[in-house]
């Protein structure tokens, strides 16, 4: 195409066209921006004039708020016991059901292809899940929040997929050659050429996890073993709620309420953290890896 | 000859049992050969009976009184008593008014912007800008609904958000937006556009990829302008990603995202807020009448089901692309 010049039309819509994404990904990128720099602001000056291209009178105090607070520390510290632990399960139960389903030579291929996809499409739903947690005893233990989604479904497919394109196999003949069995196979062969794929998987189901709040408010009572979460929601979504119907009167409580309105840009900062280290490490994995299983599905 | 005929049906029926025997040991062999595999598979199939096959068998207690303590398989029948509760209560009307109009609006909204958007990346001439703008309009996917639910407060929260800190410069008064139940379907919809519409775009961006070029070239020799390469070429081109997409969204019309719902209900907007899930888990979970919400959420999964396969058979019809 780049041969032929291109014509008045052309460019007229390639400037149009180039203009509605530039002001699409401010509108993406603002509010993320927003955050960050109120975070680094005076609430007080927040207040009198709310919109920012810079840091409205530079301080991190509300920062300091935000690590003096217990909560959050309990917060981090389960969430982040709770992504090791989920994700390391999701990995290995997906490995476990993804590669049988990716040999063709399976026998029961069919069936149990069946019998894991429908449950995509039809489940017994939150009571009668919440009944077998309750009489399996793992309500209100770190397991509630990851047994029941050990394997997603649409994550398996994708990794079936992976396996089935990506692993020759020529490779697995040979290693049965050598007197490998399927167990060995997968471990000495098949994981170690699915790197890019675990990698993704595991920046899917460790999102996923470190995101959760509603399987927490379900089966967690006890607040020391609240996730992050569950303490961002009271902290960004309740008392917001709660402070519509309380009127300021006293002045100390307008600084409290500034004070906290700071610390809730600050706790949002703080708790992608975690996602802004992972993210660069993965992200050079993800393209190669989702788009391999997801149009083949 | 009644003889050699009842001789001929015995020899059959031993034809048809040696047969029988032949395809077990053919079964057996196969079996044992995959074994290993199975060995592999344990951990899953347990999985999978335990949490998503037990919960289906659990679901008969919507047609029951639940009695803790005599089990799931021990509370008396009740027949379609709970439903009809249901489908009689006087919320029951605005429940699905709710849950439809949020789905349906998610949908007429979700489906076709982020194609549009892939089509307009598609089109930038510099790589790197694509690239670029790409990675940042998938960032917010990865927010979590209570983060994405609290920004959204920073925004249009009366005693704080910008918006009203903006409007009151302006000389105008504070709105409080969420309260008002006129506002919640847009809220709803267009802060979860912000948040997954460049994620849903890179999947048709990668389908686009596969399109073959030389197609445009022809195109472009022949004459058509962009908007018909698009018309004729990129979307043609892209066409069961699109199916497939849109059957599964269908599929799923009766499942608002009730946690990011749950998230945004105040007392005031539940006129429009309230959807059958979040009524399920506040009856269900909070007021522990399993047996009522159980029934609620079966007769939800149901209608989701059928939609799904509804509408995968007029995709199968339609046109040739279908989930199966």
């Amino acid at each position: 195409m780049s041969l032929v010049n291109r014509s008045q039309g052309e460019k007229l819509f390639d400037g149009i066209n180039v203009a509605i994404i530039l002001i699409f990904t401010c509108i993406i990128l603002y509010p993320l921006l927003y955050v960050v720099l109120a975070s680094f602001s005076n609430p007080a000056e927040l207040y009198e004039n709310p919109l920012l291209i810079w840091p409205r009178g530079f301080n991190v105090e509300s920062y300091r708020l935000v690590f003096e607070n217990p909560d959050i520390w309990t917060g981090f510290r389960n969430s982040i016991l709770y992504t090791f632990v989920g994700t390391f399960t999701n990995i290995l139960m997906t490995v476990l059901a993804a590669y049988p389903l990716s040999r063709r030579d399976f026998f029961g291929r069919g069936f149990f292809t069946f019998v894991f996809t429908f449950t995509m499409f039809f489940s017994g739903g939150l009571i009668p899940m919440y009944l077998v947690n309750q009489s399996i005893g793992i309500v209100g233990s770190m397991w509630a929040l990851i047994l029941p989604g050990a394997i997603s479904v649409f994550n398996m497919i994708i990794m079936r997929t992976y396996f089935q394109t990506r692993i020759p196999r020529e490779l697995e003949e040979s290693a049965f050659m050598d007197g490998c069995n399927d167990i060995k196979l997968l471990m000495k062969v098949v994981l170690p050429l699915s790197a890019p794929i675990i990698a993704v998987m595991v920046l899917f189901y460790g999102v996923g996890h470190w995101n959760n709040y509603f399987d927490a408010l379900i089966y967690l009572s006890d607040r020391n073993q609240f996730p992050l979460q569950l303490f961002l929601r009271e902290i960004l979504v309740k008392e917001e709620m709660e402070n519509m119907l309380q009127s300021a009167s006293d002045t100390g409580y307008a600084d409290r309420m500034l004070a906290k309105e700071g610390l809730k840009y600050a706790v949002v900062v703080v708790s992608a953290l975690p996602l802004l280290i992972l993210y660069p490490l993965l992200s050079k994995f993800f393209e190669k890896g989702i788009l391999v299983g997801s149009i083949k599905g | 000859m009644a003889k050699a005929k009842s001789q001929l049906d015995q020899q059959a029926i031993l034809a048809q049992i040696e047969a029988n025997r032949s395809g077990w040991k053919e079964t057996k062999k196969r079996l044992k050969k995959s074994a290993g595999l199975y060995v592999i598979l344990l951990l899953p199939i347990i999985y999978f009976g335990i949490w998503h096959y037990w919960p289906m068998y659990g679901v008969q207690i919507a047609f029951k009184d639940f009695l803790p303590g005599s089990g799931i398989w021990g509370s008396p029948w009740v027949g379609f008593e709970h439903f009809e509760r249901f489908f009689n209560a006087y919320y029951f009307e605005r429940l699905i008014r709710n849950t439809l109009a949020i789905s349906a609006y998610g949908l007429i909204v979700g489906v076709p912007l982020p194609i549009i958007l892939a089509l307009m990346l598609n089109e930038l001439r510099n790589k790197k800008l694509r690239n670029i703008v790409q990675t940042i309009s998938y960032a917010p996917h990865f927010i979590s609904v209570v983060v994405i639910v609290g920004m959204l407060l920073f925004f249009i929260s009366p005693t704080s958000g910008v918006v009203n800190g903006v409007i009151e410069m302006w000389g105008g008064e504070r709105i409080d937006f969420l309260a008002d139940p006129n506002n919640f379907w847009h809220l709803f919809t267009w802060s979860g556009i912000w948040q997954s519409i460049g994620w849903s775009s890179l999947i048709y961006t990668a389908a686009m990829a596969g399109v073959p070029p030389e197609q445009y070239e022809a195109a472009y020799i022949d004459g058509a302008g962009k908007f018909r390469r698009i018309w004729h070429i990129t979307l043609p081109g892209i066409r069961p990603t699109i199916v497939i997409l849109a059957i599964l969204a269908v599929g799923g019309i009766m499942s608002v995202g009730f946690e990011k719902v749950l998230l945004m209900q105040t007392g005031s907007n539940l006129e429009t807020s309230e959807v059958i899930s979040t009524y399920m888990y506040k009856s269900g979970i909070l007021n522990a009448q399993y047996s009522f919400s159980a029934a609620v959420g079966l007769f939800n999964n149901i209608i989701n089901f059928a939609l799904l396969i509804v509408v995968n058979a007029i995709a199968r019809k339609v046109g040739e692309t279908s989930l199966w």
